[in-house]
């Protein structure tokens, strides 16, 4: 009962967070809605990184600092490919690119560091992923790249009678949306229902268990790390053809980490809602936080999205550790 | 055949603790030291002062800083140079709204600052450890970030959000040629060296240690981990935000809070991986190789007769740090420092191979 009274008093503060600059009355509501709603968008980009960090946690218990690497990688790829032949093409090739990857990551980096700490790992991801940076912008270019999914680009207006000015809308917003929504519902088919990925899930949970019963760690591992890639894949494409293929990839990346912190680190719903948290709650303090805070303290300017997230995040491990979703992990420290 | 300690008779506890009960090792460092005040100043270039010699030795106290907290305390942080931003921050705050202190006190205040903010930051380690305690420091390097970019007072409401110093005085002393800058640092960074090494063979390195290698069992022995661990904490940010003041004022001279950046932390995190976690010499390596290593890049190709671009050596110096970080935590997870430790062993039975 005590644990969810914790989730109620967190969402309900979440919440009130939200709703405050509505009620204040300091804006048009059809200004907030679009707001939330560019958070909404900018949140399933961060969901889509997290989503891959929470796969490659769930299976193999490594905190894997490459996910963003991995997404410039798949991105830089896909767009370079993308101008010899058509995008169809072009994305299962990227697809493979990401699933060699995966096999080379785990023979070269992964197995010889078995049975090491958590921390060891992470550093690993982290040489990883400034290899990845480095080789993906070795072999592709270090441009600007575009990549063009065919969906238009002009904002249309919604729901034009119900508030005044109504509500710009970006096409290609809704589209990620959707294909981060099926990327979700194929995973979840992926993991309850297929063979492979219910010995996934065996090892997640236990990693000596599930090899007596004879499920090859090895190959789970290329696996999931495949299917980060994969996912990789899917959040590059959605993010190039939104701010064009970049370095800045890679590090705005990095806020996937308080997404998961905030879903839990096991958890693929707790990624989705993380980000959206996430994705929201920056926007909103961005644009109504921001000037008082501007106003409060005489700064040079807003920019608190940049840390905003993280803050939160920080909050967060310290009333509730394991995130909105996340297993109850209990660690003596 | 040289280096051995045979016929060395301890016979006072004092030898017993000496630092370097070993003569050889005693000699090898009073050369190193006579040719590093003498020596150096008289071969080497303006070039090789301000862009290796100067770089190195402020880069090795501020790893040294984090090797403290990462390798003696196990903890992780990936936010360390947003400490070395509040040390110099308060530096050049307090250089300007307090003029007549001398800098050496001001070093010593910044970095009693910055410990401060580390030891702020580093309460959520009583809580959560490993990969949370990773994020919870990169909300440190965010936040500070943004503070030093965005809080008008403490950038002297200067329009671009850059400041700058004037050079040093130190009783009298100007700091400002390269060779006295050198020379400078040398003093500082060996005092520090010096304390960090008793440090940590004192009661309280090994209450950190302890507290890396295992924090039940320590916490069973009687050791108070919230103790040790914001210890760790706020002598690793005092030995960070010294170097982060030396690197404004002395390396740098004008900055901006991006100079502070997370690209920063992780170069520092990649000294120690390399250098050798729980190793004050290994500090020393890692940083002379994050610092060399570039500079190698940019004027190897020109030695070959080829020609890279900029951003090919950028690429080129992340895949080899990628490549050497996976490298090291594979083959030689105690780094550099561990191989130089085998070299010594070998060269003890030298030329007899046991």
């Amino acid at each position: 009962m005590k644990k969810h009274a914790n989730v109620v008093v967190l969402c309900s503060v979440l919440l009130a967070g939200l709703v405050a600059p509505l009620a204040s009355g300091a804006s048009a509501p059809g200004f907030y809605v679009e707001v939330v709603l560019g958070g909404l968008m900018a949140g399933v980009l961060y969901s889509l990184v997290a989503l891959g960090f929470v796969l490659i946690f769930k299976a193999s218990g490594v905190f894997n600092f490459a996910q963003g690497s991995m997404v410039l990688f798949a991105a830089l790829a896909v767009a370079r490919m993308a101008e010899r032949m058509p995008l169809w093409v072009a994305v299962p090739l990227a697809i493979g690119i990401m699933v060699l990857l995966a096999m080379i990551i785990e023979r070269l980096v992964l197995r010889p560091l078995v049975n090491q700490d958590s921390v060891a790992l992470l550093m690993a991801t982290l040489g990883v992923s400034f290899f990845l940076d480095g080789f993906g912008q070795t072999v592709w270019g270090s441009d600007i790249y575009e990549i063009n999914l065919g969906i238009p680009k002009e904002p249309v207006m919604i729901l034009g009678n119900l508030f005044q000015g109504g509500i710009l809308i970006n096409l290609d917003d809704v589209a990620a949306a959707l294909l981060a929504a099926l990327l979700v519902v194929v995973l979840a088919l992926f993991f309850q229902k297929t063979a492979t990925g219910r010995a996934l899930r065996a090892v997640a949970d236990d990693h000596q268990a599930a090899q007596s019963i004879g499920i090859p760690l090895n190959r789970i591992w290329v696996i999931v790390w495949s299917v980060a890639g994969v996912v990789a894949v899917v959040a590059g494409m959605v993010w190039g053809s939104k701010l064009g293929v970049q370095f800045s990839i890679s590090l705005v990346a990095l806020k996937a980490l308080p997404v998961v912190i905030l879903g839990g680190f096991t958890s693929i719903p707790g990624a989705i809602v993380g980000g959206l948290i996430i994705g929201v709650g920056e926007k909103v303090a961005e644009v109504f936080l921001g000037p008082v805070l501007v106003k409060a303290f005489d700064l040079a300017g807003g920019g608190i999205e940049n840390w905003f997230a993280y803050v939160l995040a920080l909050l967060f491990l310290l009333v509730r550790p394991e995130g909105l979703f996340g297993e109850k992990i209990i660690d003596r420290v | 055949m040289f280096y051995r300690e045979t016929g060395q008779f301890k016979t006072s506890y004092e030898q017993d603790q000496a630092m370097l009960p070993i003569l050889q090792d005693r000699y090898f460092i009073a050369v190193l030291l006579a040719f590093a005040i003498v020596g150096v100043p008289l071969l080497a270039s303006d070039y090789l002062f301000l862009s290796i010699l100067i770089p190195f030795l402020i880069l090795a106290l501020a790893a040294t800083g984090l090797n403290l907290l990462v390798g003696y305390c196990g903890q992780i942080s990936i936010g360390h140079a947003a400490f070395m931003s509040v040390g110099a921050y308060a530096a050049y705050n307090l250089v300007l709204r307090v003029p007549q202190l001398n800098f050496l006190v001001v070093l010593v205040l910044a970095g009693l600052i910055a410990a401060a903010v580390g030891m702020l930051f580093g309460i959520p380690s009583l809580r959560i450890k490993g990969l949370y305690l990773a994020v919870a420091t990169l909300a440190a390097q965010f936040f500070i970030d943004w503070t030093m970019a965005r809080v008008k007072w403490l950038t002297n409401y200067s329009s671009s959000g850059s400041v700058s110093t004037a050079p040093l005085d130190i009783f009298g002393w100007q700091v400002d040629t390269p060779v006295r800058k050198y020379l400078f640092l040398l003093a500082v960074v060996a005092v520090f060296t010096v304390l960090a090494k008793n440090l940590v063979r004192g009661h309280i390195g090994r209450t950190w240690m302890a507290m890396r290698d295992m924090d039940v069992a320590a916490e069973i022995i009687g050791i108070r981990p919230a103790y040790a661990k914001l210890t760790a904490f706020a002598v690793s940010s005092f030995y960070v935000g010294v170097a982060g003041a030396l690197w404004g004022f002395v390396y740098l001279g004008s900055w901006e809070p991006l100079a502070f950046d997370i690209n920063l932390s992780l170069n520092l995190l990649f000294m120690i991986i390399i250098g050798g976690m729980g190793s004050i010499l290994g500090s020393f390596f890692g940083a002379f190789f994050i610092v060399a290593l570039p500079i190698l890049l940019n004027h190897a190709p020109g030695w070959l007769g080829m020609t890279l671009s900029t951003a090919m050596v950028s690429h080129l110096e992340s895949i080899i740090f990628g490549a050497l970080i996976v490298f090291f935590l594979i083959v030689e997870p105690r780094g550099l420092a561990r191989l130089w430790a085998i070299g010594k062993e070998k060269l003890r039975l030298w030329p007899f191979p046991h």
